[in-house]
């Protein structure tokens, strides 16, 4: 028997999402953050570790009116936050705080911030940019003709991601995105960067959101329902050229990232009622299907277009929409925890009856980093 | 029309865009690997750490390993164009454009044979790839 060491006690997104002109980047931080605080009890005083993505951890600090004895300001891109999560959860393990609040917040739309949120790296720039891929749509997919030929996978098929999470988004009030759509829809959108079309790529949002997680003996003490962490997670990165993956058709950074979290969590795929794959473009669900081992590596597409992750499926995957449908305001990653966060506290809009274990997966920039967690509604298993 | 982006040239990459300008594509290659190339220049290797590095010229000759056509703008290009990863015959992938080449899916084929070319840009002259023989 193993009893959970970490919680997640508070779980907040911003007040508002898709465009929100009135907030500066900081001011997103700062409005999940609050909200996540006055949720479960707490205000600044009470934070002891504070850890962000994207943007200056010690702006955060200040703006808040913290005084931490632990901060962290992983910057790996979108799944920075997943990231956080386990590296909260090993410093209140080992005593370097007691209570974490991570924050996200993206002026992705409206802009109102002064920086960008992910590093440039030096040698993309010199041997792969100057060839024109400067933006998100025309880089993540490069490897995507190279997978298409070797596995099989399909235009349809991927146009299919974009269906199936729209379904799960019609359910969810806060998704920006939630009229029905169909393969044809998909397929006639935009040219975006062939093969993707408009409706294949992610939104571009303005929004935020925060985590406070503690240790799990602390937290039957708050008013909210804990939602525990079951093993410490995965991570790992291959870095920012994409042209360099190893594969084309399989994210090392998602092996490596998916079976530590799933061999520390003691858990099998079939253990798993819920989950969320950090979608910012049609092919991230398929890509990491294969790559967490729920299928055989080319089987992601058929998976999904069979219809198994939808509403009613075997496999709940990505019930608020995605970064396709949801929102999506750079880097993702912390609106796939928030889901899973509201999946086991019972809550989602799109509730999957019964379920008590979720797995939060993320990417990073370009397949340049990847992050698992696994959460629980049960205090020992 | 505004110029296409220029390489910001570091001293580790410096002899790269130097064989460019003479019209050769130089790779490094690790000896304790037994001369296998990889991909960008770096004085090590990123296979077993070793600083016994050399500088070979590849063959030039390649082929299409990936694609997508890009419709969204870039400085000096008219889109749709052609973003590619070539796979060199010396085992290493590396982005380019396809010139003298459709940006069509029909004129793209994979693993289409591919040469390197270079493409002028003020001082600097980038490698970039065309169909093997004229054939497209």
């Amino acid at each position: 028997m193993s009893r959970a060491s970490i919680a997640i006690v508070g779980a907040a997104e911003t007040t508002r999402m898709g465009k929100v002109p009135e907030l500066s980047q900081t001011g997103l931080h700062a409005d999940a953050a609050l909200n996540a605080m006055a949720e479960c009890g707490l205000t600044p005083a009470d934070i002891d570790g504070v850890a962000t993505g994207g943007h200056d951890v010690a702006e955060i600090i200040q703006y808040l009116g913290i005084t931490p004895t632990w901060y962290d300001g992983t910057s790996v891109g979108g799944c920075s936050f997943i990231t956080l999560v386990r590296h909260a959860a090993a410093a209140i393990e080992t005593g370097l705080c007691k209570t974490v609040l991570i924050t996200h917040g993206e002026s992705g739309r409206s802009n109102n911030r002064n920086h960008r949120p992910i590093f440039p790296s030096m040698q993309q720039q010199e041997f792969e940019s100057i060839y024109g891929p400067l933006f998100p749509p025309s880089r993540f997919t490069l490897p995507v003709m190279r997978k298409m030929k070797d596995d099989g996978l399909t235009e349809e098929q991927l146009a299919m991601v974009a269906v199936v999470q729209r379904e799960w988004a019609s359910h969810h009030p806060r998704a920006t995105m939630r009229d029905p759509i169909t393969v044809d829809d998909v397929l006639n959108s935009k040219m975006i960067a062939y093969p993707f079309r408009l409706m294949m790529c992610c939104l571009v949002s303005d929004g935020g959101g925060a985590l406070i997680l503690t240790s799990a003996d602390r937290a039957k003490d708050f008013p909210t329902k804990p939602v525990y962490l079951r093993g410490m997670g995965g991570e790992s990165a291959e870095g920012p050229m994409i042209s360099q993956m190893e594969s084309f058709s399989s994210s090392k950074a998602f092996r490596v990232s998916g079976k530590m979290a799933f061999d520390n969590a003691g858990i099998s795929h079939s253990d798993v009622d819920h989950l969320m794959i950090y979608d910012a473009f049609a092919h991230l669900p398929i890509y990491g299907l294969e790559d967490l081992g729920f299928v055989k590596p080319g089987e992601g597409g058929a998976f999904i277009a069979e219809g198994n992750t939808r509403p009613g499926g075997k496999l709940p995957l990505n019930t608020n929409g995605g970064g396709l449908s949801y929102m999506h305001s750079g880097m993702y990653g912390m609106y796939a925890l928030q889901e899973g966060v509201r999946q086991m506290r019972g809550v989602s809009p799109a509730q999957v009856e019964g379920a008590k274990l979720s797995v939060v997966h993320g990417v990073g920039g370009m397949f340049s980093a990847a992050a698992t967690v696994v959460m629980t509604t049960e205090d020992q298993w | 029309m505004s110029e296409r982006p220029q390489p910001t040239i570091y001293p580790e990459t410096q002899f790269y865009w130097d064989g460019a300008k003479e019209g050769k594509l130089l790779l490094n290659a690790c000896t304790p690997c037994g001369g296998k190339a990889y991909f960008p220049p770096r004085p090590f290797c990123p296979t077993c750490g070793s600083r016994d590095v050399a500088v070979i010229e590849a063959s030039g000759k390649g082929r299409l390993y990936s694609y997508i056509i890009n419709h969204l703008p870039a400085p000096g290009y008219t889109p749709p164009f052609t973003v590619a990863v070539v796979m060199l015959d010396e085992g290493v992938k590396m982005v380019a454009n396809i010139l003298d080449c459709p940006a069509e899916p029909e004129a793209l084929t994979l693993d289409m044979p591919l040469e390197v070319t270079f493409e002028q840009r003020g001082d600097i002259a980038v490698p970039q790839f065309k169909p093997a023989g004229g054939a497209a």
